[in-house]
């Protein structure tokens, strides 16, 4: 059954917000178990291509695909169900639950019943298991705590904990390392080594260059809605045009 | 410098309090006596209340039952799933209006025809607001408002189920305890149900659904799938209180459908405490007597009213649930700075 086309294919991607273009023709194709990694300056449409690819914005042109089949126009729950979820830039967990509790929603969607074939079992301890797996200090009864007194490294976490209870194959990460300290994110490399070692595709969207290169097999860059280039990291940065838009003029 | 000493209120919570909560096992009566009492409170109190008064007052707790419901159904609704829903009227309309039909058409018993016009009632308001589900916020809100006029005014320009002057004559309830015990099981019943189910599997999504539906649809569920559950399980609610209003009452009307069902549930809710679930219940108890009791001055029952409310937002914005809960849990002393 295994297919050797790409795993998430976008071709000819465009959306407009009124007069601005966030996104405008934009193809990539991934491949199963690629970390791909999407970077660009502010503004650049990003986050747009993640909203788009997930199925939170219709593109007003142009197709995604998944695993062979046409999810354009989809709804988000729909494409979450085929195994394509994403993380979120702000964090806003389920506040007054307990960090736990945030993930018996996931493990509550269609996709993961049929995965565990409806024997649904103790989600409780499904849901702090994963936590676990994730850093989450059991002893220190942090999975009990209400999501919403979280500092922010553990938030990320709660955040990839959703998408891993859902038994993702891809997973759109928006901006995953922001706003943590450098050894929050030196923990968090690793899980995301393993989620590519345990099969799951990965996009990052990034503005944290030096880790990103670390992981990312392919970089792609955008900037004001376009993609500009797309090879490995050491190819990509050596591009005239990605120096110009990425890091400013070369001064003479 | 003199006389500026200020004080603070200091708050502790009690030792039992810390004792009966969390992962700690009850290991004593007086441990589970302090966790049963307020509940039990609650249940016995309402339960031998009706031996306590006249037929009149009888039915002003009959009453009271209803508006508990419906305050019970705004606030699981607004604090639990994050839809405000102003639609009360239409949930009483619509099971009074088919609880009552049934019975004025087939002769059925009311206790055949209030349980088919609840969940007839249910299903009714829940299609009707399906649409507006994608709304949010205050957009949700007005259009749950205007349901009920739209039905009052069809019903009156087709003059249908009997128009402006419905159908009188519908058969009651065979005595006063019935009529009495049969809403005050339903809203304690209600109370418990309703409490279980946001801890639940299914509340914790709702809650989900309230708190951040971006991540709810990106962990794979449809938000209005569940949305429409919570608003069928709110109507199912609202639909008892109409159907049994009907057959309290002996009659159907278009007032099944008055602006009371809408509006007055909220200030019960508000006086009660947002989100405790029981707070509006009791608010419901409290409120509904009251406005009872300020009959006699006439029409300034409205301002006398509207004052307890606006005292309440303003002083005890947190309702009395919250406020019975802290003298119940904590010590509070003044200390000085």
């Amino acid at each position: 059954m295994e297919n050797n086309g790409p795993f998430l294919s976008l071709k000819g991607v465009s959306k407009a917000f009124g007069g601005v273009q966030a996104v405008l023709d934009v193809s990539f194709d991934l491949y199963k178990g690629e970390i791909l990694g999407v970077i660009g300056p502010n503004g650049s449409g990003k986050t747009t291509l993640v909203n788009l690819t997930s199925g939170f914005i219709r593109p007003d042109r142009g197709t995604v695909s998944f695993k062979g089949k046409n999810i354009t126009g989809q709804p988000p729950h729909k494409i979450a169900n085929m195994g394509l979820t994403r993380t979120f830039q702000v964090m806003r967990p389920y506040h007054s639950l307990a960090a736990f509790k945030n993930l018996i929603v996931p493990l509550n969607s269609p996709r993961v019943k049929r995965t565990r074939g409806g024997r649904l079992g103790d989600l409780d301890a499904v849901a702090i298991d994963i936590l676990e797996d994730i850093g989450f200090e059991r002893d220190a009864r942090v999975p009990y705590k209400p999501a919403g007194s979280l500092p922010l490294g553990y938030l990320k976490r709660l955040e990839l904990g959703r998408c891993i209870a859902l038994q993702p194959e891809v997973v759109l990460c928006d901006e995953i390392f922001s706003g943590l300290s450098m050894s929050e994110i030196s923990s968090l490399l690793p899980l995301m080594e393993r989620l590519q070692m345990e099969g799951v595709t990965l996009v990052m969207v990034e503005h944290r260059l030096r880790e990103l290169f670390r992981l990312a097999d392919r970089v792609m860059v955008m900037n004001f809605g376009e993609k500009i280039a797309d090879g490995p990291p050491a190819e990509v940065m050596e591009d005239p045009e990605v120096r110009r838009a990425y890091m400013g003029r070369e001064t003479s | 410098m003199e006389g500026t000493k200020t004080r603070r209120k200091k708050r502790l919570d009690r030792s039992i309090k810390v004792r009966t909560e969390g992962i700690y096992a009850l290991s004593s009566w007086s441990e589970i006596g302090y966790l049963m009492f307020p509940r039990a409170l609650l249940i016995v109190g309402l339960l031998i209340l009706p031996f306590f008064l006249d037929l009149y007052w009888q039915r002003v707790i009959c009453q009271a039952g209803i508006y508990a419901l419906l305050a019970l159904a705004f606030d699981f609704l607004a604090e639990f799933v994050g839809l405000v829903c102003l639609g009360g009227a239409l949930f009483v309309g619509a099971g009074g209006y088919i609880s009552g039909l049934l019975n004025s058409t087939f002769g059925w018993h009311p206790l055949i025809c209030i349980p088919m016009g609840t969940i007839g009632g249910a299903v009714f308001s829940t299609v009707v607001l399906i649409p507006a589900l994608r709304l949010r916020g205050i957009y949700f809100a007005i259009v749950s408002f205007m349901l009920p006029l739209f039905a009052v005014y069809i019903i009156i320009a087709l003059s249908i189920f009997g128009g402006t002057e419905g159908i009188s004559a519908l058969d009651t309830l065979p005595n006063t305890w019935v009529e009495i015990y049969l809403i005050l099981s339903v809203v304690l019943i209600a109370l418990f149900l309703v409490r279980r189910l946001v801890n639940e599997d299914m509340g914790l999504i709702l809650r989900g659904v309230k708190e951040n539906d971006q991540a709810v649809k990106a962990s794979g569920i449809s938000i209005t799938n569940y949305r429409i559950r919570a608003v069928f399980i709110a109507a199912l609610l609202g639909s008892f209180g109409g159907a049994y209003l009907s057959h309290l009452y002996g009659w159907l009307g278009i007032s099944l459908f008055s602006m009371d069902f809408s509006i007055l549930p909220i200030a019960a809710a508000v006086m009660g405490g947002l989100g405790s679930l029981a707070g509006p219940v009791l608010g419901a108890l409290i409120l509904t007597p009251l406005s009872e009791a300020l009959r006699g001055f006439g029409q300034l029952r409205v301002v006398v009213y509207s004052v307890i409310l606006i005292a309440f937002i303003v002083y005890k914005p947190e309702g009395i649930m919250s406020w019975l809960q802290r003298k119940y849990q904590q010590f509070e002393h003044w200390e000085e700075v």
